[in-house]
C-alpha cells in the first residue's frame, strides 16, 4: 500500500472542464485543466476569476457547475464514478478542504468542542471520549494554546487566527491524505499567515499529506510551496518549481509579478498587466512551458 | 516636531479612542499624536486590531474620541462635522462592492455630493471627475454590479474627489482587489495626488503598498503608536522596534527558520 502510494500520484487530473450555463450562453470557469501531484506542496494561483477555487471543489465533488474530465483519479480510485455515499466516505476523510473564511465556515450557533466532535463521530465512528481526546490533539497540532479554553468557546469568541487555526484542525481530525487548501490565509495578519503555513508544513513532513493551496499570492506560495500552477480564464497557462519563479516565461507570471510595490522603484509608475486574448487559446504543451 | 505641528494640516494630540465599558473595555486607540504636513502621503500600517482605521473613522467623524484633539489647519474639529470640512476631507472606503449604492447609476452616484454641497455645473464636474480617474463615459449610466472591481473603486475615488477635497483619508483601498487592479489604483492614486497637490492619510495592512505610497509611516499595535517612520526614496525603512522589525521580516515571505523565531505579540 505504502509503496504503491509513492509511485502512483495521489491525485491525477485529466482535462477538467467546468461550464456554468446561464441566459448568456455557457460560462466556461475552467478549461482543460490537468495536473498530477504526489505528496508534496502544489500551489494553485491566479486572480479573482481564474478558476483555481472552482478546481479545487471539483476534486471534492462540491462544483455546483457541470464538471467535466476525461480522469479524475485520487490515489488509484476514480472519483468520477463515485456514488454519492461512496463520496462521503472520500470527502473529509480523505480529502479534506479549508475554506478562506473561518467566520462563514464555522457554525455561529454551536460550540466549538461540540462541532469538533461531531465532526470527528461522523468521520471515524469513535466512541464521544475518543473524540475527546482525537480533538485535544489535533488542537494542541496547531498550537492552540488553552484548547480547553477554546474547545468551550463559541466562533465569533475567538479572533481570525484561531479561527483559522481551528478550522484546520477540524479537517486534520482524521488525518487526510489530501487538504485542499482555499486561501487559509488571506483574510490574516502576515505574522500569524506564516505561522498558520508552518503548521501546515509540518503535517506535509510529518504525515506525508498532499497539500494543493490555491492563493493569489505568488510571492508568498512560491516561497512556500514546491511547485505552482498559474491560471488565467481557467486555464493553467503556466506550471513551474517554486524555486524557478523568476525565471517565469509566461507574460501573465512575469506580469503579476512585476506588478508588486516592492518590485518598483518608488516614485516610479507600477507595471499594470496587459492582458492578450490568445492566453485563452494557447494550450499549455504548445509553449513547452510544462515542467 | 514643533515646527510640523505649526504648518500641519492634520494634527492628532494624544488621541484616545475606548470601546465598551469596565473590565471588557477596550482602548482601541491609546495616547496617539502625530502630524501631517501639507501634500504629505502618510501611511498607518499595523495588523488586524491595532486601531489604524479607528482613528482614520475619528478623524471622518465615524467614530467618537474619548480623550486628546484632532485639528484640521490647527482649529480643534468639533464633533459635529460642518459641510465645510466634507468639502476639504473625504474618504475612501476598503471595500467597493460594499460602499456603492447597488440601486444607484454611477452618474447618480456622482451627483449626490454636488446636491449635497449645492453645485451647480454637475454635467461638467461629473465628466472631468471620470477623466481624472480614466474612467470611460461609456460607464456613466451602470450600475455597481456591472463594473468590475477596479472599476467599482475608481467611481469610489471619484465620488471622494468630486468636491474637489484637499485630503484623502484611504482606507485600505486596494486590499479587496488582485494585485494587477491594486497596481492600477495605486499608480492612479500617485498620478492624481500629483496633479490635485493632495494630501494622503492611507491605512493599509501591507508593508509594501505603504513603503511604495507614503513618506512617513506610522506603525501601530494594540492602539499603541509604536513607531514612526521615514521612508526614504528607495522606499525603504529602518526600523528600530522589535515589532515593527517583525512585521518587517514577516512581509519578505516564508522561511520557516524566522518563523520559529516570532514573538507573539499578543
Amino acid at each position: 500500500m505504502v509503496n504503491q502510494a509513492t509511485k502512483a500520484p495521489l491525485l491525477a487530473v485529466n482535462n477538467l472542464n467546468i461550464r456554468f450555463p446561464s441566459v448568456h450562453g455557457a460560462v466556461h470557469a475552467v478549461r482543460d485543466v490537468s495536473f498530477t501531484m504526489g505528496r508534496e506542496k502544489v500551489a494553485i494561483v491566479g486572480e479573482s476569476g481564474s478558476g483555481k477555487s472552482q478546481t479545487g471543489r471539483a476534486i471534492l465533488g462540491l462544483s455546483p457547475g457541470q464538471v467535466s474530465a476525461d480522469s479524475l483519479i485520487f490515489d488509484g480510485i476514480d472519483l468520477q464514478r463515485l456514488s454519492s455515499k461512496a463520496y462521503r466516505e472520500i470527502r473529509g476523510k480523505r480529502i479534506s478542504m479549508v475554506m478562506q473564511d473561518p467566520k462563514y465556515s464555522l457554525n455561529p450557533v454551536m460550540s466549538i468542542g461540540k462541532q469538533m466532535i461531531e465532526a470527528c463521530q461522523i468521520q471515524m465512528k469513535v466512541s464521544k471520549k475518543q473524540a475527546l481526546a482525537r480533538c485535544m490533539q489535533m488542537l494542541e497540532a496547531v498550537r492552540i494554546r488553552q484548547p480547553q479554553r477554546v474547545f468551550k468557546a463559541y466562533p465569533h469568541e475567538v479572533s481570525g487566527g484561531m479561527g483559522q487555526r481551528i478550522m484546520i484542525a477540524m479537517m486534520l481530525l482524521s488525518s487526510p491524505d489530501l487538504l485542499i487548501a482555499d486561501e487559509p490565509t488571506s483574510a490574516l495578519d502576515v505574522t500569524v499567515q506564516l505561522q498558520i503555513l508552518a503548521i501546515m508544513d509540518d503535517l506535509v513532513q510529518d504525515t506525508g499529506m498532499g497539500l494543493i493551496l490555491i492563493s493569489h499570492d505568488l510571492p508568498l506560495v512560491a516561497s512556500f510551496c514546491d511547485r505552482i500552477l498559474v491560471m488565467y480564464a481557467g486555464r493553467i497557462v503556466e506550471e513551474l518549481d517554486a524555486s524557478k519563479l523568476d525565471q517565469a516565461q509566461h507574460p501573465y507570471t512575469r506580469g503579476l509579478l512585476s506588478c508588486l510595490p516592492s518590485h518598483a522603484t518608488k516614485g516610479q509608475p507600477l507595471a499594470t498587466l496587459e492582458r492578450q486574448d490568445s492566453w485563452l487559446d494557447e494550450a499549455l504543451e504548445n509553449r513547452g512551458l510544462r515542467v | 516636531m514643533t515646527d510640523h505641528q505649526e504648518q500641519a494640516v492634520i494634527a492628532v494630540k494624544d488621541l484616545a479612542i475606548y470601546f465598551g465599558r469596565g473590565e471588557h473595555q477596550v482602548k482601541a486607540v491609546d495616547q496617539v499624536s502625530f502630524a501631517i504636513p501639507p501634500r504629505q502621503s502618510f501611511g498607518l500600517v499595523g495588523e488586524s486590531g491595532s486601531g489604524k482605521s479607528t482613528i482614520l473613522r475619528a478623524l471622518a467623524g465615524l467614530d467618537h474620541v474619548d480623550q486628546g484633539q484632532l485639528l484640521l489647519d490647527g482649529e480643534p474639529l468639533q464633533i459635529k462635522r460642518t459641510k465645510a470640512f466634507y468639502k476639504k476631507v473625504q474618504m475612501v472606503f476598503q471595500d467597493p462592492y460594499a460602499s456603492l449604492h447597488p440601486r444607484h447609476t454611477v452618474d447618480k452616484i456622482l451627483a449626490e455630493p454636488l446636491a449635497i454641497h449645492g453645485f451647480k455645473d454637475i454635467e461638467q464636474r461629473i465628466i472631468k471627475v471620470m477623466d481624472q480617474v480614466a474612467l470611460p463615459h461609456k460607464f456613466r449610466f451602470r450600475y455597481p454590479h456591472q463594473l468590475s472591481g477596479g472599476q467599482r473603486q475608481r467611481v469610489a475615488i471619484a465620488r471622494a474627489l468630486i468636491l474637489e477635497p484637499e485630503i484623502l483619508l484611504l482606507d485600505e483601498p486596494t486590499s479587496a482587489l488582485d494585485v494587477s487592479i491594486q497596481a492600477e489604483v495605486l499608480n492612479l492614486l500617485n498620478r492624481l495626488r500629483a496633479e490635485l497637490s493632495l494630501t494622503y492619510v492611507l491605512v493599509s495592512h501591507d508593508l509594501a503598498v505603504v513603503s511604495y505610497m507614503c513618506e512617513r509611516v506610522a506603525v501601530m499595535q494594540q492602539g499603541k503608536l509604536v513607531e514612526l517612520l521615514q521612508v526614504d526614496q528607495d522606499g525603504k525603512t529602518y526600523p528600530k522596534q522589535a515589532y515593527t522589525k517583525q512585521l518587517n521580516l514577516a512581509s519578505q515571505g516564508y522561511d520557516r527558520a524566522r518563523i520559529e523565531q516570532f514573538i507573539d505579540h499578543d
